[in-house]
C-alpha cells in the first residue's frame, strides 16, 4: 500500500489548461470567443463566462446551429472556439463541420470534450470513437489530440493563431504528462519520438502515449528496445516520421482510445504501405463498448501496457 | 481562374504562403450600378424591375447554356436578389470584404446561377465569367463558394445551413459594435429542415434585430407541394412563436420587398415571408414542379427570352 502510494504519478486531464489558455488568450485577443451547447460545465468555461459575459455564447443544445453561428461569428472577424462533448459536436453537427467549417475555410477551433470513451459507463451514444475517423475524411481541417496539459496550451495558442479550422480533442480521463518543457510540448505537424529504438516503434495520441511509453519501459526488461511516437497532429500527419519509424524499426503498433477503423492507426498505415511497407497492430477501439468505466474499457480493448506489450511481442514473433 | 484555388489548405500552411484571396477585384463588367438612396419610389420601382428581367434573362441563358441548374427557385427569388442588392444592402464590389458591409446568405444555395447574374450585374466580376456557369473547373460551381466568387459570403447547398450562419453574423455585428446588417434567403421547402428552428430560436431569443430571413415562399419544393409534404402553415405563426417579427409581401413587388427590408426593428429579428411564385416570368415555367431543376431545350430558351424581353 506504502509502496503503491509513493510510484503512483500525478495524472491530469486536459480541460484545466485547455480553459486557462484561452482566458489568457481571451485577455488579450477580442476577437476570441467561446460557442457552446449548454456545456459550461463539462467544457469547463465557468470561468470564461465570468470573465467574458458576452463573449460566451451558448446556443443551448443545439450542435448544427452551434456550428453554424460560429461560422457566422468568424466571417464577421471573430475566432470562435467551439466547445462541446465530442460525440455531439462531431456527430450531429459534421455536415457543418464539413461545409460550414471546412469548406468554407473558416478559422474556427473545433473542440471536442471528453473524447474517445471518457463518459465510460453512460455508453456509446455518449463515447466519441468516430470522429477521427469522420472528421480525417475532410479536407482542409486540422486534427490535433494533445497527449497532456502543456500540449494542450500550445495547441490552443496554435490554433489560434492558425486561421483554418481545426479540431482539437480535449481529453477528460486522466494521465501522466509526456512532456516537460512547454516550449517544446507541440510543434503543428510534427511527431515527438518520445523514446528511441530499433525493434519496433509504437506511434500513440492523446492518453495512450503514457501507456506507450510505459510498455516500452516493460518491452526494454524483454531486450526489446520500442521506439515511442507521439503523435499529437493527426492531420497534417508528420509522414517523415512515420517512414523513418518503418524504415529503421521494421514493426508498428499503434494506439488511440478511437475506432480501429479509420483512425491515427488508418493514417499510419496510409503512408507505410505507401512509402515502407512493414507489418503493424492497429490497437483501437472494436465495435460498440459493453457496460464498464473508462479505465474498464480502456483495458477491456487492450489499451493498455499490457496490451499494448502484446501486440508488440506478436508483431516480433515472441 | 487562379491555378493556386485548387491547392489544399495545408500547402499554404506549409509554405506560408496566405491563403488565396477570398475575392478578387472586379476588372469591369458593372452593367448597372447601385440605385442612388435618394431616388424616388416610381423610378426604383421602374428601375428594379428592369434589373430583375436581366437578372431571369441571365439565369435562363446560363441553364441553358450549361444544362443544368435550378431554374424554378432562381426566378422566385430573382426579385428579392434585385431589390437587396440594388437597393437595400451596403455593399461595395471595390471592397468586397469590408468589415462592416452588410451581410447576404443564400441559404438555398442551389439558386447559385440568379446570385451570380446578381453579383455580376452589381459589378462584382465581369459579367462575361457568367459563360462559364458550371463548366469544369469555373468558379462558378452549382453551389455558391465564397473562396472562389467575390461577394458570396458562404459556401452553401446543403439546406438549413444560412439561418445559424446568419444568426453567427447577427451576434458578430453586435458583439463588435459595427451594426452591420444580415439577410438570409430560404427556401420555403428547406424549412423542414430542424437546424432552422435551432437557429430561429437562438435568434428570437437574442433579441438579434440586424437580422432578417427571407422566405422565398413559392410553395414548391423538388417532388411536390410543400403543403402536400410536410406543411409548413401556419407558417408566420411559427415564426413569431420563435419571437421574430413578420412581414407578409408578394415577392415580386419590389417597393413592397424594399419596405419590409428596410423598415425599422422594434428589437426582434424579421422574418419577411415573401409570397413568389415558381418559375416568375416565364408562362410555361410557372408553378410547375417540374420545373425545380429541369433543364430547358434551345427552343425553350429562345421562348422564355422572348417572354423576358
Amino acid at each position: 500500500m506504502n509502496e503503491l502510494a509513493t510510484t503512483k504519478v500525478e495524472t491530469f486531464d486536459c480541460r484545466q489548461a485547455f480553459a486557462e489558455t484561452l482566458i489568457e488568450l481571451a485577455n488579450s485577443d477580442p476577437r476570441i470567443v467561446a460557442v457552446c451547447n449548454d456545456s459550461v460545465g463539462s467544457s469547463n468555461l465557468g470561468q470564461f463566462q465570468k470573465l467574458f459575459p458576452e463573449r460566451l455564447i451558448n446556443v443551448g443544445i443545439a450542435e448544427q446551429d452551434m456550428v453554424g453561428v460560429s461560422a457566422g461569428l468568424a466571417n464577421g472577424g471573430f475566432l470562435p472556439f467551439v466547445c462541446g462533448a465530442a460525440p455531439f459536436l462531431t456527430g450531429r453537427a459534421l455536415e457543418q463541420i464539413k461545409v460550414d467549417a471546412a469548406y468554407n475555410a473558416l478559422p474556427i477551433t473545433l473542440c471536442g470534450m471528453s473524447p474517445g470513451m471518457a463518459y465510460g459507463e453512460l455508453g456509446p451514444t455518449h463515447h466519441s470513437i468516430e470522429d477521427l475517423s469522420w472528421l480525417r475524411a475532410i479536407d482542409g481541417l486540422v486534427i490535433i489530440v494533445p497527449a497532456d496539459p502543456a500540449q494542450t496550451r500550445a495547441a490552443v495558442r496554435w490554433a489560434a493563431n492558425s486561421g483554418v479550422p481545426s479540431y482539437l480533442r480535449i481529453g477528460r480521463t486522466k494521465a501522466p504528462s509526456v512532456t516537460t518543457d512547454d516550449s517544446k510540448a507541440f510543434r503543428f505537424g510534427e511527431a515527438n519520438v518520445l523514446r528511441q529504438g530499433r525493434s519496433l516503434t509504437i506511434v500513440a495520441t492523446g492518453i495512450l502515449v503514457s501507456r506507450a511509453l510505459d510498455a516500452a519501459d516493460a518491452l526494454a526488461k524483454q531486450g526489446i528496445e520500442a521506439r515511442v511516437i507521439n503523435i499529437s497532429t493527426i492531420k497534417p500527419l508528420d509522414e517523415a516520421a512515420i517512414v523513418a519509424a518503418a524504415r529503421e524499426t521494421g514493426a508498428i503498433v499503434t494506439a488511440e482510445e478511437a475506432t480501429t477503423e479509420g483512425g491515427l492507426g488508418a493514417a499510419v498505415a496510409e503512408v507505410v504501405v505507401r512509402h515502407a511497407p512493414v507489418p503493424m497492430r492497429i490497437l483501437g477501439v472494436r465495435g460498440f463498448a459493453p457496460t464498464g468505466s473508462a479505465s474498464y474499457l480502456l483495458d477491456h480493448f487492450g489499451l493498455s501496457r499490457d496490451g499494448i506489450v502484446s501486440a508488440a511481442l506478436e508483431l516480433k514473433g515472441q | 481562374m487562379d491555378s493556386r484555388e485548387n491547392k489544399s489548405i495545408y500547402e499554404y500552411l506549409f509554405t506560408g504562403e496566405p491563403l488565396p484571396a477570398t475575392s478578387g477585384p472586379p476588372s469591369n463588367g458593372a452593367m448597372l450600378g447601385p440605385l442612388p438612396t435618394t431616388i424616388d419610389s416610381d423610378e426604383r420601382r421602374d428601375r428594379l424591375r428592369r434589373i430583375a428581367t436581366e437578372i431571369r434573362r441571365s439565369v435562363v441563358e446560363m441553364i441553358g447554356r450549361a444544362h443544368a441548374g435550378h431554374i424554378g427557385g432562381d426566378l422566385s427569388a430573382t426579385d428579392t436578389l434585385a431589390t437587396l442588392f440594388f437597393a437595400v444592402l451596403r455593399v461595395d464590389p471595390q471592397a468586397p470584404r469590408d468589415p462592416k458591409r452588410d451581410r447576404f446568405i443564400l441559404s438555398k444555395g442551389h439558386c447559385a446561377a440568379a446570385l451570380y447574374s446578381t453579383l455580376a450585374l452589381r459589378g462584382f466580376f465581369p459579367t462575361q465569367d457568367l459563360a462559364t456557369f458550371m463548366q469544369p473547373l469555373s468558379a462558378l460551381n452549382g453551389h455558391p463558394n465564397r473562396r472562389k466568387v467575390p461577394g458570396v459570403e458562404a459556401n452553401t447547398g446543403p439546406l438549413g445551413h444560412g439561418l445559424p450562419i446568419g444568426v453567427g453574423s447577427a451576434i458578430a455585428s453586435k458583439l463588435s459594435g459595427a451594426n452591420w446588417r444580415t439577410f438570409v434567403i430560404l427556401g420555403d421547402g428547406e424549412l423542414q429542415e430542424g437546424s432552422n428552428w435551432e437557429a430561429a430560436m437562438c435568434a428570437g431569443h437574442r433579441q438579434l434585430d440586424t437580422l432578417t430571413a427571407i422566405v422565398d415562399r413559392n410553395r414548391l419544393q423538388q417532388g411536390a407541394r410543400t403543403e402536400d409534404t410536410n406543411r409548413l402553415e401556419p407558417l408566420a405563426d411559427k415564426w413569431r412563436a420563435f419571437g421574430w417579427d413578420v412581414v407578409e409581401c408578394d415577392g415580386h413587388d419590389h417597393q413592397a420587398l424594399f419596405d419590409a427590408f428596410t423598415a425599422p426593428r422594434s428589437g426582434k429579428p424579421v422574418c419577411v415571408i415573401a409570397n413568389s411564385i415558381k418559375g416568375k416570368g416565364v408562362s410555361f415555367i410557372e408553378d410547375r414542379v417540374e420545373w425545380h431543376h429541369k433543364v430547358p431545350s434551345p427552343d425553350q430558351v429562345k421562348l422564355a427570352l422572348k417572354e423576358l424581353a
